[in-house]
């Protein structure tokens, strides 16, 4: 089966089915049209044609978060190489395994700038985890061995093949070898934690009276949800998430406090910064978190399990520096509670747990917006998001793009699963919600996907629109409308005297419902809060549709809250007038 | 501070630039950096001297190892180690310090032009700069820093 003479046109694909890939997204063009016919000539891997190269790269991407496989995208040369780019960078960023296949001009054409040349391997290298030229036709079953070895181990991240046209020529057959495993000495990723490390970890833990958990993407990446869980309930502790990281921890858990970071739960932030020991798992320490790292949780000891060594103490210093997949440091950090005779502080974690609660009670969301009707005569968004997750029993399938309504999709839908929320939380890529969304759908075509997006967002990648017909996905695309670019002009009113450079339209908006009929699907407009749950019910109940619910929304609704820039994480924006410091 | 970084990288095409690309994309500077193929010729040596404090040092360490191309790193720096770098000196030759080098130091001579060439440290090198600043030179090269421990360890994939 895995020995025969194959053209490396056929090689790759082979290699991809070999490689367990079942569907990939793509865009022919001239230097990838070799590799096209080959996929014409099988029917293991399902190609989706996208209308643009972004749209793929983006899709594989929520494939791969939503489903934990690595997703797979082609482009062709040039346009198409540099189309992917943005794609690439986000994936790099928010750590997903994807590889991504671009058609290269012939290899004696390389360096003559001819048609549809760009240097792929140049211009893609500082958001890539590697990548490959291929420099024969033979090496191609082995180059894909490695990129999907390398994209899915240790931190995992993108990798690009980049395939001269005429090493994939049906013209040249070799002797197809699929290698059965990779070995390189230059790539051991890392497994277990430091044993010793884990049991200094576990003396922390016992000495703690403010401990706080907060767990990232990692968390999620390595299927450790479980495990977190696991040691959050063992040990009573409170547990946040970053952006990335929601859905690891029960979103509607009450030990749960929700969101941290620039626009945190006001209870995680002050936890945060108020902690005696902060035990972070696969989460990174980033600006939107830390805020200014000279003044982050001055007071705290930090545990930080990370796969990748560059993130330990790369902004704030780790006390007890684990290095290992979270998946295999937490078993160990619960074999070693487990094996002790554990003596934590109870009264004062409870009281701390209490301290935690009256934060929520005194400035935490409120999550029963929709109680309150219309506000100024105006649906707020945070009542949409809050509609979608009633409609959906917060069970959907959540992707986003950029800006305001990311955030209050973070902040209200209540995600109990991990893979569940989809975004681009470290790039911070408008136009993800809709290409993801493919991705997702595409890997879970029965449960219900819901783009969460703004009318500037969705406008960046909306030819999607078109494949959605093709393939038949029936994406609930919520439109939340306040006919701004909402989180630029949100940071305009804070602190550019409400002068709005450049983020209105003056009434060049299109009619999205128009729009939306146009490309054969379902469009609903809501203006009237009145009618926001029945649309939304009926949105959701369109089972076999993709609709489109464009809500206007309260144009000069902010998120709150809001890190006050440069200071610590207990300096908050709580409102329009309130804030946390004098 | 100065520090000295070697490292061992897979000698093939693509591999250096991931090297040098990391340092400007990650704000890291290079004073000075040299390759060569070691003698096992799948591998390349690389010596890069860079300027920073421990933490920097050690987030530069842990982000070339990151790098696939990479085989190990080491932070010479780090412990007692030999640093040394050759230097070549053009002269016009009625101009040539005569008591400043040795015979030996001569690489090349005519009636117009005097080449020499200097071994020592990035220091001792700085300073003989100083010194024969009176003597215009036509042109000074200098190599870059190579680095080695002093101790029994060595950078190497057999051990």
């Amino acid at each position: 089966m895995d020995k025969s003479n194959k053209s490396g046109a056929e090689a790759l694909i082979h290699s991809l089915h070999l490689e367990d890939v079942e569907l990939m997204f793509g865009y022919p063009g001239g230097a990838a049209l070799h590799i096209y016919d080959a996929i014409f000539n099988q029917d293991k891997v399902e190609h989706i044609l996208v209308r643009h190269e972004q749209g793929a790269v983006h899709a594989a991407d929520g494939y791969a978060r939503a489903t934990g496989k690595p997703g797979v995208a082609l482009v062709t040369s040039g346009p198409g190489a540099t189309n992917a780019i943005t794609g690439l960078a986000t994936a790099y960023m928010d750590s997903t395994p994807i590889v991504v296949i671009s058609g290269q001009v012939k290899s004696n054409l390389i360096g003559t700038d001819s048609f549809q040349e760009t240097d792929m391997i140049g211009v893609s290298r500082p958001i890539v985890k590697h990548s490959f030229l291929v420099q024969k036709a033979e090496d191609i079953p082995q180059i894909v061995k490695k990129a999907f070895h390398i994209a899915t181990t240790g931190r995992p991240g993108p990798v690009v093949i980049d395939v001269p046209k005429d090493f994939t020529d049906p013209g040249y057959k070799f002797e197809f070898h699929y290698p059965s495993e990779v070995n390189m000495r230059s790539y051991q990723p890392p497994k277990a934690g430091d044993t010793s490390r884990i049991k200094e970890a576990v003396d922390l833990i016992e000495a703690a009276k403010k401990p706080v958990i907060y767990s990232g993407g990692g968390v999620i990446q390595d299927d450790a949800s479980n495990e977190l869980i696991a040691l959050a309930k063992q040990l009573n502790f409170p547990v946040t998430n970053t952006l990335m990281g929601l859905g690891a921890f029960p979103g509607s858990d009450p030990q749960f406090m929700g969101m941290l970071g620039m626009h945190g739960t006001y209870q995680a932030n002050m936890a945060m910064h108020n902690a005696d020991l902060i035990i972070a798992v696969g989460a990174r320490f980033d600006d939107r978190i830390t805020n200014d790292p000279k003044q982050f949780s001055l007071g705290a000891k930090k545990i930080h399990i990370d796969v990748d060594p560059a993130s330990v103490s790369k902004i704030i210093h780790a006390d007890i520096p684990i290095v290992g997949s979270a998946k295999e440091c937490l078993s160990a950090l619960l074999q070693e509670l487990n094996s002790r005779d554990l003596k934590l502080n109870e009264s004062e974690i409870s009281a701390w747990n209490q301290q935690i609660s009256d934060w929520r009670d005194a400035h935490g969301l409120n999550h029963s917006l929709l109680e309150l009707g219309p506000q100024n005569g105006k649906i707020l968004p945070q009542q949409v998001v809050q509609s979608l997750y009633k409609e959906t029993n917060g069970q959907a399938f959540i992707t986003s793009d950029v800006g305001q309504h990311q955030m209050f999709a973070a902040q209200y839908y209540h995600f109990d699963k991990p893979r569940q929320w989809i975004n681009s939380g470290g790039l911070g890529t408008m136009g993800f919600g809709l290409p993801s969304a493919m991705g997702v759908q595409l890997g879970y075509p029965d449960s219900t996907v819901a783009c969460v997006t703004g009318e500037g967002s969705i406008q960046m990648c909306i030819q999607e629109l078109s494949t959605c017909l093709q393939y038949g996905l029936p994406i609930k695309i919520i439109n939340l409308n306040n006919a701004a670019l909402g989180m630029v002009k949100q940071w305009q009113d804070m602190q550019y005297g409400g002068r709005h450079s450049s983020s209105t339209y003056e009434n060049s908006l299109p009619d999205f419902v128009a729009l939306t009929e146009s490309y054969g699907h379902v469009g609903i407009k809501v203006t009237q809060f009145e009618d926001l749950e029945s649309s939304m019910k009926e949105c959701i109940s369109l089972k076999d549709r993709l609709v489109f619910l464009d809500v206007d929304v309260d144009p000069n609704e902010h998120v709150y809250p809001m890190l006050e820039a440069g200071n610590a994480m207990d300096h908050m924006w709580l409102g329009k007038e309130e804030k946390t410091w004098k | 501070m100065k520090r000295v970084i070697a490292l061992l990288m897979e000698n093939q095409p693509g591999a250096l630039s991931r090297v040098v690309g990391l340092f400007s994309q990650r704000g890291y500077n290079i004073e000075t950096l040299v390759v060569a193929p070691t003698t096992d010729p799948t591998l390349s040596r690389l010596t890069m001297s860079t300027e920073g404090d421990e933490n920097v040092v050690e987030q530069i360490t842990k982000q070339l190892d990151k790098l696939i191309d990479v085989v190990m790193v080491t932070n010479l720096s780090g412990s007692e180690f030999v640093e040394r770098e050759l230097m070549l000196i053009k002269f016009k030759s009625d101009s040539f310090p005569r008591n400043t080098f040795e015979e030996s130091n001569i690489v090349s001579k005519n009636d117009e032009i005097t080449n020499v060439q200097v071994v020592g440290t990035s220091s001792e090198l700085d300073k003989l700069i100083t010194e024969i600043e009176g003597n215009n030179p036509v042109e000074i090269v200098r190599s870059g820093s190579l680095g080695i421990s002093s101790d029994k360890t060595s950078l190497s994939t057999e051990n």
